[in-house]
């Protein structure tokens, strides 16, 4: 059964179509990613879901419409964006940030064993929880960024871009983290422009260009196939 | 009588409650970058209706202790401040909020207007005087008087401060206004509710603002439908001097103020040989807002702001 399930979603800024009506699901523990050179409409996607930028379409989540939702409803319905750039808050703690992270949650049980469990994901975020979220690294920061949406104990965990940025050993790390989180049973949706990574972890993928879905099926054929290789894995 | 620690002591008077209104400027600045030109007509409006309950009071029941009925007046402003700013933010800045930065700016100016007519319609154009009605004790501190009255301020405003403080530092809505303050997407992808951080802001400066019309009204003796602009010209340049957005530099901001206000009113007249009296004390906030913006434009704890203005 699925998860989310969007339907002719469309998302334009001033004129400019970035989504143009575009179809895909993720099913319940599936790991799919949503792969697409710079500029495709990834990210505007997610930030339709996300109810950040006005979008038509249908967005169903569990079995309930998203529609006219604002961000902070779809939240608190189960979803997790870990933003493009991370979207840290520079000026409070570490923790803070994790808190920040719980912050439509109201079982301290709870919260307190889902930050014991980010802290053995990330021992790292431990060490520097006293630490201002500015002073971290790129590294650190995506790490944060990652612990915080699942201290929000999502049922989607929605990831733009995690590897952007990072040296090829943190992104690594990253993806060895995605990997543990998605074996946890967490559902996630996974946008990438580093197709050759996201096809590696993914279950199934969806290749986006120019606003539109082009071609979709099970990452593992996707990674075989003549097109996606030469268009994004550089072959 | 010691002239510098009398100054000193009166400029930490006015200094703690320029540090009240200036929080309301500060922290409306700081999540949403507007400078809320109507917070000084709030604090008036707050000072008003204090006097017109302690007024009704007095009527009713003249044997009543002064200091509870002006409890009681601080008790019915805080609440109608509260409300007036709920109305402002839903009704003038909400529906602006994705506008240029001008028109929000322009609407404040208008609403600052609209209150201080509103006033004069309401309570007339006169002086409302403040009855002689609180406990007058003097005392004698290192060759200075200081009074009840100014003890009594002092004590609120920091005790106002501190309550603050811990509001914004120890608390899931402190948490996330400061988020909401960094990045109004990124905190409703936390699940904040922006809208109505927003809205508490602008409540919890009015509130603070409330308290603050009371004191400067009890401490000048009168109320005015037009004291909030000059009051709030000068809390804004406060919030400006301790860094804009910043709340410990609208605390120091307003002290400071306050403190440079009172020495220069205080020699003004010796350092120009008599030729300016004391009443042009209300030329150094401008003088000191003038200096921040040419010397450091991001305040004495602001950071960043140079390059968002």
């Amino acid at each position: 059964m699925s998860l989310l399930r969007v339907r002719g979603l469309k998302v334009a800024y001033g004129g400019i179509h970035a989504v143009r009506g575009i179809d895909f699901e993720v099913g319940s523990g599936e790991l799919v990613c949503l792969i697409g050179a710079n500029g495709a409409g990834k990210s505007s996607a997610l930030k339709g879901i996300m109810g950040l930028v006005r979008a038509q379409g249908d967005v169903h989540f569990g079995d309930a419409s998203l529609r006219r939702l604002p961000t902070d409803a779809i939240v608190a319905r189960g979803m997790a964006l870990v933003p493009e750039g991370r979207g840290i808050f520079g000026r409070l703690t570490v923790a803070e940030n994790l808190d920040m992270g719980a912050y439509c949650r109201r079982d301290r049980e709870g919260i307190r064993a889902d930050l014991a469990r980010v802290y053995a994901l990330f021992p790292r975020l431990h060490e520097r929880r006293a630490q201002l979220g500015g002073t971290l690294s790129g590294g650190e920061q995506q790490m944060l960024a990652i612990a915080r949406a699942l201290m929000a104990r999502p049922r989607l965990l929605l990831l733009d871009e995690p590897s952007m940025g990072l040296a090829p050993l943190m992104v690594a790390k990253i993806y060895e983290t995605i990997a543990a989180i998605a074996a946890e049973g967490v559902t996630l949706l996974l946008v990438e422009q580093n197709a050759h990574l996201a096809l590696k972890v993914s279950q199934r993928a969806y290749v986006m260009e120019s606003g539109v879905i082009t071609l979709h099926g099970p990452a593992a054929q996707l990674a075989c196939d003549a097109q996606v290789r030469s268009a994004y894995l550089g072959e | 009588m010691d002239i510098l620690t009398q100054q000193l002591i009166n400029g930490l008077v006015l200094g703690s409650i320029y540090a009240l209104v200036a929080l309301g400027y500060t922290m409306v600045y700081g999540i949403l970058e507007l400078i809320n030109f109507a917070h000084g007509e709030v604090t008036m409006i707050g000072a008003m209706v204090a006097l017109t309950v302690i007024g009704l009071l007095l009527g009713m029941a003249p044997e009543l202790p002064g200091l509870m009925v002006v409890f009681s007046g601080l008790l019915v402003a805080i609440p109608a401040c509260m409300a007036l700013a709920f109305a402002i933010e839903k009704v003038a800045y909400r529906p602006l909020r994705r506008a240029p930065r001008l028109a929000p700016l322009i609407t404040a100016i208008g609403v600052s207007i609209i209150l201080q007519n509103v006033a004069m319609l309401v309570w007339g154009r006169q002086y409302v005087a403040f009855p002689a009605i609180l406990p007058q004790g003097q005392y004698e501190v290192f060759g200075a008087h200081i009074t009840d009255l100014q003890l009594v301020i002092v004590a609120l405003s920091l005790t106002t401060m501190a309550g603050l403080w811990l509001l914004v530092e120890r608390t899931r809505l402190g948490r996330a206004m400061r988020a909401t303050a960094q990045s109004k997407e990124v905190a409703a992808l936390m699940g904040v509710n922006v809208d109505r951080v927003i809205s508490a802001t602008f409540v919890i400066g009015a509130a603070i603002a409330a308290i603050a019309g009371v004191m400067v009204s009890a401490y000048y003796g009168l109320a005015h439908y037009h004291m909030g602009f000059l009051l709030g010209l000068k809390a804004f340049a406060a919030a400006v001097l301790g860094g804009i957005g910043n709340i410990a530099g609208a605390m120091l901001g307003g002290l400071l103020l306050g403190i440079i206000e009172a020495l220069g009113a205080g020699y003004i007249g010796d350092l120009t040989g008599g030729f300016l009296g004391s009443h042009y004390q209300d030329v150094f906030a401008f003088f000191v807002l003038i200096l921040v913006l040419v010397f450091r434009p991001s305040g004495l704890l602001g950071e960043r702001v140079a390059n968002r203005a």
